[in-house]
């Protein structure tokens, strides 16, 4: 928002409150919440998580400008939901992803994901999903590539397929993870051992965050403590992450009583890949999740439904970002079939 | 779009430009997206695909124009589907004759140009209306558009989702295949790319005319 | 036709019946021409391109090809193709050589893959009694990932002299083929599957797998016959 537009006539409906939170407002203190997380994986992943979060943000950032350009629309990077939406891709990336599918995942966020359906309020997915989900589709191999963390001398040194030149296929981590790598790291993550070997990683070290994983999903509790401040400054509907693990739960807890061999407990699931991040930072997304408390709920346990079922049964190990951008598409009719009656009107009869 | 004329058409350097550019079958009229979409994820196949429907149309259409005054209202869109359908079944035929691979690469979609609304559309909104040399030479400006369309998509998706261009290569060999480009998906994002261009460069177009004619007016 | 029919069933508003069938009769007869005429004209085109598409996969398979001929294998026993028409078989192709020694013989497999079924020609070598080469004649699998068991080197190398001996009885294969995960490669019976498209792989490792045990103590029972095919 430009100064100049900032100068409208406010008309509020609540006399009494003092000062409306603004949109601007908000937003910033989202990115506060995600900096503790940022932190982590920069000091988890070294220097090449932190030039991911950089390359992320800057191509948001102009990106959104490009666009606010080109449509003569006033240059909204200033709301901070950009920075937003550049600090979740980044979140979600592994941490040795080339910079330049960064470059093309921030592009395809900003552009396809928000600014081509008229910008912040408007889009129908959360931007920073589109973006992953795009550069999941189209190079399916680097997006797997996982590297370990807490490799020593990562602060000076990159992980050798970050700096990929544009267009050409990232170096090979195998002998690079083999020369750092703790004893034992495989490169899957705890989602994929589950998968295919059933082997479940210790709910510890899902919790600190010492496994294999995107750049900002490794610790669980990190992000559900910074989740939890943007709860208790009402900045963030707490319903929503609450509805998603109980519908996660729902349905992992009887799949676990059945046959723990195969199905790992709730607990696991709620604290392996991004789910905690999905639930906290992504779902909550204030524009594409629906707002009555029928809503929020019947949204909540979609994703957490959808999200057991894709990890479980689907061909891919991780399903939150597609239960996610699923439910976002669903927000809509989840909305106007939750509807809540207005008061004093009567019950509409079946008429026609 | 502009309405079509139900009088007879003198055959102008228009009739023929006007399927290139201004009524463009796939990127303004946006009709037959389904081969659009499918079969664009190599330039060859985009050009096999664009010169088949350019045969069946141009076919279609001059049979069609030709029999206009014979074909009864009620039973002329079966007759036309079978004018369509009978040129299908040649290129079929063709085409396995030119090369299996091309074929086994086109799949159902070569059959499927049966159904492509272009065709039935321009034999039901021109040539069934329009004299024989007329249809002939819009048939071939649509079918050269849609051809055109097609590259457009192909050359693109081949590009970026296998690095070459009509199987030559244009990266090194280290180059990181988008795979979403050939899959389905790609489709979609490379038209509503294609469109979007086309779409601001006529916003722009126009906004630049009515700009000069503002300052026209102004001055006089 | 008349101009003057044409006028007359133009101006009528109410369209005779007899017009309709008139041109949809003579618009279908129209049509059934052309379509024999185009069938008729590339009929031998499209049956020689299918033959050297054959030939060619052959050859791909089996290095050192110059004539094949091809047999019905059952196990009620080896027949010409293209002699008795009752002779009920499995298609193979022998492939012989310049001096009329046999090459190999070349089948067909299939399995369902990630998308739909694979359909491939392997050749197999009756002297060392392994797999000479595969070659994918149909599949859909992800462009990028699956698609990559038609043309992979390091994948393709599986193939070079993969091993398929008889076990003792001459009923089955004495190691059963298996794709492995990429990189677990030990014996030369096992198929080093591609990283990212198991799948695929192993469905390349199954249909060998399956064909293999069914045919090869097949081949190896009417070697004798296999051999002097292309004299006699």
């Amino acid at each position: 928002m430009s100064k100049k537009q900032k100068k409208v006539v406010e008309i509020r409906t609540s006399r009494h409150l003092k000062k409306a939170i603004s949109v601007e407002q908000i937003m910033r203190n989202v990115v506060y919440a995600l900096l503790p997380v940022c932190a982590w994986s920069v000091y988890q992943f070294g220097i090449s998580a932190l030039a991911l979060i950089l390359v992320t943000t800057l191509t948001c950032i102009l990106t959104e400008s490009l666009f606010c350009r080109l449509s003569g629309r006033p240059n909204s990077v200033g709301d901070y939901s950009v920075v937003i939406t550049a600090l979740l891709l980044a979140l979600t990336l592994p941490p040795g992803f080339p910079l330049w599918m960064a470059v093309v995942a921030g592009f395809i966020a900003i552009g396809l994901g928000k600014s081509l359906f008229g910008g912040l309020g408007f889009n129908v997915m959360n931007p920073a999903l589109v973006g992953r989900a795009f550069v999941q589709a189209a190079f399916p191999v680097a997006i797997t590539t996982w590297t370990p963390g807490f490799v020593t001398g990562r602060f000076v040194e990159f992980i050798p397929s970050t700096l990929a030149i544009p267009f050409m296929s990232p170096a090979n981590t195998d002998v690079w993870v083999r020369q750092h790598a703790l004893d034992g790291f495989t490169g899957a993550t705890p989602l994929a051992l589950q998968k295919f070997e059933h082997v479940t990683v210790s709910t510890v070290d899902l919790l600190t965050g010492t496994v294999a994983g995107s750049v900002g999903e490794t610790s669980a509790l990190l992000i559900f403590v910074c989740g939890l401040y943007l709860a208790f400054r009402k900045m963030m509907d707490w319903r929503i992450p609450a509805a998603i693990f109980f519908g996660v739960a729902v349905i992992s807890w009887p799949l676990y009583l059945m046959n723990s061999a195969i199905y790992p407990s709730p607990l696991f699931m709620l604290f392996s890949g991004g789910l905690m991040l999905g639930a906290m930072f992504m779902a909550t997304d204030m524009v594409v999740s629906p707002m009555t408390t029928r809503g929020v709920l019947l949204y909540g346990l979609v994703i957490g439904v959808l999200t057991v079922l894709i990890r479980l049964f689907g061909g891919l190990t991780e399903g939150v970002m597609y239960a996610i951008l699923v439910a976002n598409a669903l927000s809509p009719l989840i909305a106007s079939v939750t509807q809540p009656r207005i008061y004093g009107e009567q019950k509409q009869e079946a008429e026609s | 779009m502009s309405a079509l004329p139900n009088q007879q058409e003198t055959v102008t350097l228009d009739t023929f430009m006007r399927g290139l550019w201004e009524e463009n079958p796939v990127f303004v009229m946006l009709l037959g997206l389904c081969p659009v979409l499918a079969v664009t994820n190599s330039t060859m196949n985009a050009i096999a695909m664009g010169l088949a429907t350019l045969f069946v149309l141009v076919a279609s259409s001059t049979l069609v124009s030709l029999l206009r005054k014979m074909i009864p209202k009620q039973v002329r869109i079966a007759t036309y589907i079978i004018i369509i359908a009978t040129f299908v079944t040649i290129v079929d035929y063709v085409i396995q004759a030119i090369s299996l691979d091309l074929y086994n690469a086109l799949g159902a979609f070569i059959q499927l140009i049966v159904v492509n609304c272009v065709i039935l559309g321009r034999a039901e909104a021109y040539a069934s209306k329009q004299k024989v040399g007329a249809a002939i030479v819009n048939a071939v400006g649509m079918g050269v558009g849609f051809t055109i369309a097609l590259l457009c998509l192909g050359t693109v998706r081949e590009l970026l989702g296998a690095g070459t261009i009509l199987g030559f290569q244009i990266f090194s060999n280290n180059f990181e295949p988008w795979v979403v480009m050939i899959l389905p998906p790609g489709g979609f994002f490379v038209l509503g790319a294609w469109l979007l261009l086309f779409e601001y460069l006529k916003q722009r177009k126009e906004q630049k005319l009515l700009a000069a004619e503002g300052a026209t007016a102004n001055g006089s | 036709m008349s101009s003057a029919e044409k006028v007359q069933a133009h101006l009528q508003p109410q369209t005779p019946s007899f017009a309709m069938l008139r041109t949809l009769g003579g618009v279908a007869m129209l049509s059934g021409l052309l379509v024999v005429l185009a069938f008729q004209f590339t009929k031998p085109i499209i049956e020689e391109n299918k033959r050297i598409a054959i030939e060619k996969a052959v050859s791909h398979v089996i290095p050192g090809v110059v004539s094949k001929k091809d047999f019905l294998l059952s196990a009620e026993g080896l027949f010409p193709a293209d002699g008795d028409k009752t002779a009920k078989g499995e298609k193979i192709y022998a492939a012989y050589g310049a001096n009329g020694e046999l090459k190999g013989i070349a089948l067909e497999a299939a399995a369902t893959g990630y998308q739909d079924v694979i359909r491939i020609l392997y050749g197999y070598n009756q002297d060392c009694q392994c797999v000479t080469g595969i070659k994918i004649l149909k599949m859909a699998e992800t462009p990028g990932l699956g698609d990559k068991i038609a043309f992979d080197p390091d994948f393709l190398k599986n193939f070079e002299a993969l091993d398929a001996r008889l076990n003792g009885q001459k009923s089955g294969l004495e190691n059963a083929i298996v794709t492995v995960k990429h990189g677990s490669k030990r014996e030369q019976w096992q198929i080093d599957s591609i990283s990212g498209a198991t799948i695929s792989s192993k469905a390349i490792g199954r249909m060998i797998n399956e064909s293999g045990q069914r045919m090869f103590p097949l081949i190896i029972k009417h070697l004798d016959a296999l051999r002097i095919g292309q004299k006699g």
